[in-house]
């Protein structure tokens, strides 16, 4: 069957799947773990717990503080020690709850037994409000909020859902694992979205590097026997799983500049997302797990690990359970390595879409930068077709409507440019600011109209 | 662990680099020196080093005490500079020509523009271009091929295209020129004189598949100029046979195929998107044209591509990449 793969530039870096074999580890609990209230796009929750209270496992600790916002959870049991400003991981001080860790009780009406539950809900309002009231937010990056996405404002319809398994960024496995290890429980996510949608038809796509989870995944479906579902594989192309791009790949529609996928009919959800999708649906369960790869290439093969962590669990516990960090390691980062986050300070907190704790060697030093060749490979790399090396002039020149003019908005902030430029130019560097700046006057010339 | 870096996305970096490149040019210009060596012997060796030599060094020396930043001596590409140039000399070139020629283009056409990727003409060129008009006579001092290996003795002469212009602007046809010089179709495609660069086909265009399967160049340059070179040929040669030289030809004499391949192809002075590419390729094959049927030089290759060289900046701006979202 012919692979999908979207039409502009793209790179092809080595896939470096380390931890690909590592099965699933539960982690135990730590002493104290630090939930964030600003763990996804939007407003910050709002605490609605006081400092002494103990609470259980999946209580809710913060509601909503907007439309775009989400619940959150207590991902163990125990005492609100403190409600207060602490550092996350890029170190910007964000309100968390300190939770002293005593044992692992759950709330009520939570259910915890493994068995499979593929009778979908007949009701749309009531697998909405179940998504929402469990903290269900994208995990494929963003951590927009899954009820918000799967509510299409009037008029607007979804033609499509695309589930994203492309899982492209280099290193990262734990999109690979629970396509393998909670298969059927994903299957049955995207069924319970595609019943919200409106009964439209379901892709899910994966990247030809996956062919155990290409095969099981589709033998899932045509077990489960859900209409409308089909696996696609995906070529081996970084930016597969950006969302616009894997629009293109999949539906060979683009979304038009300032628009959002549903103008083109299109909803894209992660997989990981399907099964938190899943599990706040079929067993109310509330997003307080999830998967993340531990891995890199200056640590041994025996060191790399896929966990299941609970969200609020400091990256210095879970760093410490692999091991020591690595002697010759330059720069840990949160995330993939061409998107991620390098990490500023391991104290911080995991939160909800955490997916890795990423150990880089030499390899991640920057080179010494050269004079522009004008080679075009940044040009000829970008996903969204825009001219970083001219993107780059425009910006020293301080030409603002010149940035507009040449679609510096477009930038999702891949890092293909960069990583192609032969002369170790800081592309994406330059072009983040002067899109902040654009942006920027973009808002305020509509907030004036 | 007390050292760790924290920097912006993203955290990998390809592993080609600038250096990495001009390394890749210098293996692909490699077979066609490898012949033109065996062909011309010791004075090619001579007229190699002496260029490569030179180039580098003045532009080790330019950055570091002209222009007080020695961060802006490329190396390799300087070298790539060198060795083209020397590629655009007759093997009898003095050596003291070729070191002029190195000032020119490394001095004049590379550094006073600001160094690497600044220029708008491409050095090597240039200095050819240079030395052509200032020193008509060395410059045009062909050698049939005669070096390590085939014949005795080296006999200087013009160049086929040479020989066939001076025979045309005296008024005779294609077929009393050949006949005169004791050559025949065949022959005119086997003895191509020429400078070092110009005399292996097959080495030029084995170097230039290499750099496509590095992925260093593209093809859409070297293959309009090519296509318009042959389109136009075949044309005039149809229509007059005796009057204008055919395809296969053109294509082969001269630099044609070393200023399409390599020179053209030069990322600083060449457009930047596939479209311009193919802009800038016909405009030079119809300029290369213009000038071997209706000029008064033999061979043209050098100034159609410094003629188009000067368009570039412009048909950067006119073409743009196909934008997601924006049709």
């Amino acid at each position: 069957m012919a692979k999908l793969t979207f039409s502009i530039g793209g790179i092809h870096p080595a896939d470096s799947k380390l931890a690909r074999d590592c099965k699933i580890e539960t982690l135990p609990l730590p002493d104290k773990v630090y939930v964030s209230m600003s763990q996804h796009l939007g407003a910050p929750a709002k605490p609605v717990v006081a400092v002494g209270d103990s609470v259980k496992t999946g209580q809710i600790l913060a509601e909503p503080g907007g439309f775009i916002s989400a619940y959150v959870h207590s991902p163990v049991s125990g005492t609100v020690k403190s409600i207060g400003p602490r550092k996350d991981l890029a170190g910007f001080n964000q309100t968390h709850i300190e939770i002293d860790v005593q044992g692992d009780e759950w709330a009520e009406g939570i259910d915890l037994t493994p068995e499979l539950v593929t009778a979908i809900p007949e009701d749309t309002a009531f697998i909405l409000d179940r998504i929402k009231m469990n903290g269900v937010v994208g995990l494929g990056g963003a951590t927009f909020p899954t009820h918000v996405k799967l509510s299409p404002p009037p008029g607007k319809k979804a033609d499509c859902l695309i589930l994203n398994g492309a899982e492209c960024e280099p290193f990262l496995t734990s999109d690979f694992r629970i396509l393998l290890e909670r298969t059927d429980e994903i299957v049955v996510g995207a069924a319970i979205m595609q019943k919200v949608l409106g009964c439209c038809p379901c892709v899910i796509g994966i990247e030809e590097n996956k062919p155990e989870a290409i095969a099981a995944v589709r033998a899932s479906v045509a077990r489960l026997a859900y209409p409308g579902i089909r696996v696609e594989t995906l070529r081996k192309r970084y930016p597969q799983g950006g969302e616009k791009q894997l629009i293109d790949a999949v539906m060979h529609r683009q979304v038009r500049s300032g628009g959002l996928p549903i103008d083109v009919g299109a909803v894209v959800q992660n997989v990981a997302t399907s099964l938190a999708v899943y599990e706040a649906v079929q067993k109310n369960k509330p997003l307080v797990t999830n998967v993340l790869t531990v891995t890199g290439d200056c640590i041994s093969p025996d060191r790399q690990h896929n966990y299941l962590f609970r969200i609020g669990m400091p990256l210095s516990f879970i760093a410490e359970q692999a091991g020591e960090v690595p002697e010759g390691a330059v720069k840990l980062v949160s995330g993939g390595p061409m998107m991620g986050k390098a990490i500023a300070n391991l104290d911080a907190a995991t939160v909800k879409g955490s997916s890795s704790i990423l150990y880089l060697g030499e390899s991640t030093r920057r080179g010494q930068q050269c004079p522009c060749i004008r080679c075009g490979r940044c040009a000829d790399a970008c996903p969204m077709g825009l001219e970083p090396f001219l993107l780059k002039r425009l910006w020293a020149a301080g030409d603002d409507s010149g940035l507009e003019a040449n679609a510096v908005q477009d930038c999702i902030e891949c890092g293909c440019c960069q990583y192609s430029c032969p002369a170790n130019i800081p592309l994406l560097d330059n072009i983040r600011m002067a899109k902040a700046r654009v942006m920027g006057i973009i808002r305020a010339r509509n907030a004036k109209k | 662990m007390d050292k760790l870096t924290v920097s912006p996305s993203p955290h990998l970096h390809s592993k080609v680099s600038t250096a990495s490149i001009m390394r890749d040019v210098v293996i692909a210009l490699s077979p066609a020196i490898v012949v033109s060596i065996l062909f011309y012997g010791w004075s090619e060796i001579l007229v190699l080093a002496v260029s490569s030599v030179s180039c580098v060094l003045l532009e080790w020396l330019i950055a570091k005490y002209l222009m007080k930043r020695p961060e802006l001596f490329s190396g390799w590409s300087a070298l790539v500079t060198g060795l083209l140039l020397a590629m655009n000399l007759p093997s009898t070139t003095p050596w003291w020509i070729a070191v002029v020629g190195a000032v020119v283009a490394i001095g004049v056409a590379k550094m006073s523009f600001g160094g690497l990727g600044q220029n708008l003409f491409n050095p090597a060129i240039t200095a050819r271009v240079f030395l052509l008009i200032s020193f008509p006579v060395q410059m045009t001092n062909w050698t049939v091929p005669n070096g390590f290996i085939g014949g005795v003795d080296a006999i200087s002469g013009a160049t086929p295209l040479g020989i066939i212009k001076e025979g045309l602007k005296a008024g005779e046809s294609i077929s009393e020129v050949l006949a005169a010089n004791g050559m025949n179709a065949h022959t005119l495609l086997r003895d191509i004189g020429g400078s070092g660069g110009e005399i292996s086909a097959l080495a030029l265009i084995a170097g230039f598949i290499y750099l496509l399967v590095r992925k260093v160049v593209k093809p859409w340059i070297p293959l309009s100029i090519l296509a318009t070179i042959a389109a136009i040929a075949a044309i005039f040669n149809g229509i007059d046979p005796e009057h204008f030289t055919g395809p296969n030809f053109n294509l082969i004499t001269g630099g044609v195929l070393l200023g399409a391949l390599f020179m053209a192809t030069d990322y600083v002075t060449s457009p930047m998107s596939k479209w311009g590419g193919v802009i800038y390729g016909v405009g030079i094959g119809l300029i290369v044209m213009m000038i071997r049927y209706f000029g008064s030089y033999p061979e043209g290759m050098s100034f159609a591509i410094l003629i188009m060289n000067c368009f570039v900046p412009l048909i950067n701006r006119a073409f743009h990449q196909k934008k997601y979202g924006r049709a």
